[in-house]
């Protein structure tokens, strides 16, 4: 479980998949999603897996999800705001499948 | 320090990307040199990852992450007292052979025109693939870290799995937060000391990070965490989540439950940059990584450009800023201006600051399971592509990674191979028995990150006339 040794911003509350999530200001959304427990931000393009945060730095895009309506957003990028509204991303896996 | 503001400049002598040691080193070096300078970097703040949110410090903080990363306040308050543009939230998506760099910054694009360009884009961190890394509550250890950095969070159950100086520095680092890890799975192969001991009277001139080495091996050792040493055969199981990582280590199947494991193999160079401009690579065979190929003052085989940091061979934060100096000065030298500080001296901070490297590469290479995957093992996590394929299209006369990503998308999901670039070519190149230089690495495109078509439609480029 993660925990959160030191309070040094803010508070900032924003929703996750129309969940509350209080974070901290200087949170990155991926950093408020793992503080809040939160481990599941996605569902992969090809196999419809469960994906969650995994480089924190940008590189390995793992974490996107939907900010403010906006898709494919590294949530270890965007800072969390008040009111951001953040959603999972499904990926389509049948689109796949239709298709093949 | 210029303030961002709406005249963000449009032509510069120099632009840096990325705002770690090198980055910051390198701009405040030529700033001092009388030249202009912009700092790109795509973080909320300076500091890269190894100095991550280091201008928000509290003594807490710095107490768990200790003195080195501390010592990185000093260069960014250098940064902040200089004359340098710094521009952070800003990705370079594209560089032209103009030297003309495509700028995203909050969501809207424009362009910078730069003499001279410093790459200092630092490293990532090696992939580890194993059975379940996927699965969600797996990350690297480095995540670990720029969560504690970052925002003072931490994992209290974490297992740690793999090898290398990080993997210690985090779990002492948790230890000391009040969260040690609950285990530590050391992946390091039988052998490796002897392996590493013909570097050791090298090492030794570079004994204060042997100390540091050793003091943390020993605090976590000493805190009572299980370690199991030379594990073989890891795999991470679960459902949904990582639930448990199972593992030998000296002839026995272990089981450790948890849901976060966080895995490590060292650092390599991030490639992007260097790859996206056609400069010359090279495969380094003790520090398993390709690295661009650079003259003695950090020029690579493209005209203009330059690399500094771990960008350019990995050697730590202190070496990464001697080396953004030690660059800037080469430009300002070219630039015909007068030289702020002496490269000599930092010539040979620089060559002894390295002399522990040679030692911790043997030490901690990465294990086979990680350099050749079983192949049922996803190695291209964005298109779930598996080793066992990679060695079927190489079979079907697939040659390199250019070729394989054709066959099996490996590579060309929104990571760009980021990730799995390193182990998809050590496929091919073990299954083809060719060399990794034969073998080669991705051709990387722009948009080096993507950014939307509203983006790109509501883009302006610079007038022909002002380039």
């Amino acid at each position: 479980m993660a925990k959160r040794i030191e309070n040094t911003g803010e508070p900032v509350q924003f929703t996750f998949d129309g969940q509350t999530v209080t974070a901290q200001s200087g949170d990155t959304v991926a950093a408020a999603l793992t503080a809040a427990g939160i481990d599941i931000l996605r569902s992969s393009v090809v196999s419809g897996a469960p994906r969650g945060v995994f480089c924190m730095m940008g590189t390995c895009f793992e974490c996107l999800v939907e900010v403010d309506g906006v898709p494919n957003r590294q949530a270890c990028q965007v800072p969390v705001t008040e009111g951001l509204t953040v959603c999972s991303q499904q990926g389509a896996p049948e689109v796949l499948e239709a298709s093949a | 320090m210029t303030q961002h503001s709406p005249m963000e400049p449009t032509k510069v002598d120099v632009a840096v990307i990325g705002a770690g040691p090198a980055g910051m080193a390198a701009a405040v070096t030529a700033s001092k040199a009388g030249l202009s300078v912009a700092l790109l970097d795509e973080g909320q703040s300076l500091g890269g990852q190894i100095y991550r949110n280091i201008e928000n410090g509290t003594p807490f903080r710095d107490g768990i992450l200790g003195r080195d990363y501390v010592a990185g306040r000093t260069l960014a308050q250098s940064l902040r007292a200089s004359d340098v543009t710094y521009l952070p939230r800003t990705t370079v998506w594209n560089i032209s052979t103009d030297n003309m760099l495509d700028l995203s910054r909050d969501g809207s694009s424009s362009q910078l025109i730069a003499d001279k360009i410093i790459v200092a884009t630092g490293a990532v961190e090696r992939p580890s693939p194993m059975p379940g890394w996927t699965l969600a509550g797996v990350t690297t250890v480095g995540a670990l870290q720029i969560l504690l950095k970052a925002s003072g969070v931490v994992q209290e159950d974490a297992v740690l799995v793999g090898s290398g100086p990080l993997m210690w520095l985090v779990a002492a680092q948790m230890i000391s937060a009040g969260t040690p890890p609950k285990a530590i799975v050391e992946t390091t192969p039988k052998g490796r000391m002897a392996q590493a001991m013909p570097h050791i009277l090298q090492a030794l001139k570079g004994h204060r990070y042997l100390t540091k080495g050793l003091s943390m091996i020993r605090q976590v050792r000493g805190a009572g965490i299980p370690i199991y040493n030379a594990a073989t055969n890891v795999r991470i199981n679960g459902g949904e989540v990582a639930e448990s990582v199972t593992f030998i280590s000296k002839g026995k199947e272990h089981t450790i439950h948890s849901n976060h494991i966080a895995l490590h193999q060292g650092v390599v160079p991030n490639q992007q940059v260097t790859r996206l401009l056609r400069c010359d690579h090279k495969w380094d065979a003790s520090q398993h990584c390709f690295r661009p190929v650079l003259d003695g003052q950090g020029k690579t085989s493209v005209p203009d450009v330059y690399v500094a940091g771990d960008g350019a061979g990995i050697g730590g934060a202190k070496s990464a800023a001697l080396m953004g100096r030690l660059v800037a000065l080469a430009i300002a030298q070219e630039k015909g201006k007068a030289l702020p500080e002496r490269v000599d001296r930092l010539e040979a901070a620089l060559a002894s600051d390295g002399a522990v490297r040679p030692f911790l590469e043997a030490m901690y290479a990465p294990a086979p399971q990680f350099v050749k995957p079983a192949k049922e093992t996803i190695v291209c996590r964005c298109e779930e592509v598996t080793a066992g394929a990679i060695q079927e299209a190489v079979d079907l006369g697939a040659p390199g990674p250019n070729q394989v990503k054709s066959f099996l998308r490996s590579g060309m999901g929104p990571c760009q191979g980021r990730v799995c670039g390193l182990v998809v070519a050590s496929i091919i190149a073990e299954r083809r028995k060719a060399s990794m230089d034969e073998t080669g690495y991705y051709r990387i495109r722009p948009p080096l990150k993507p950014i939307p078509l509203s983006e790109l439609a509501n883009f302006q480029p610079l007038e022909v006339a002002q380039k």
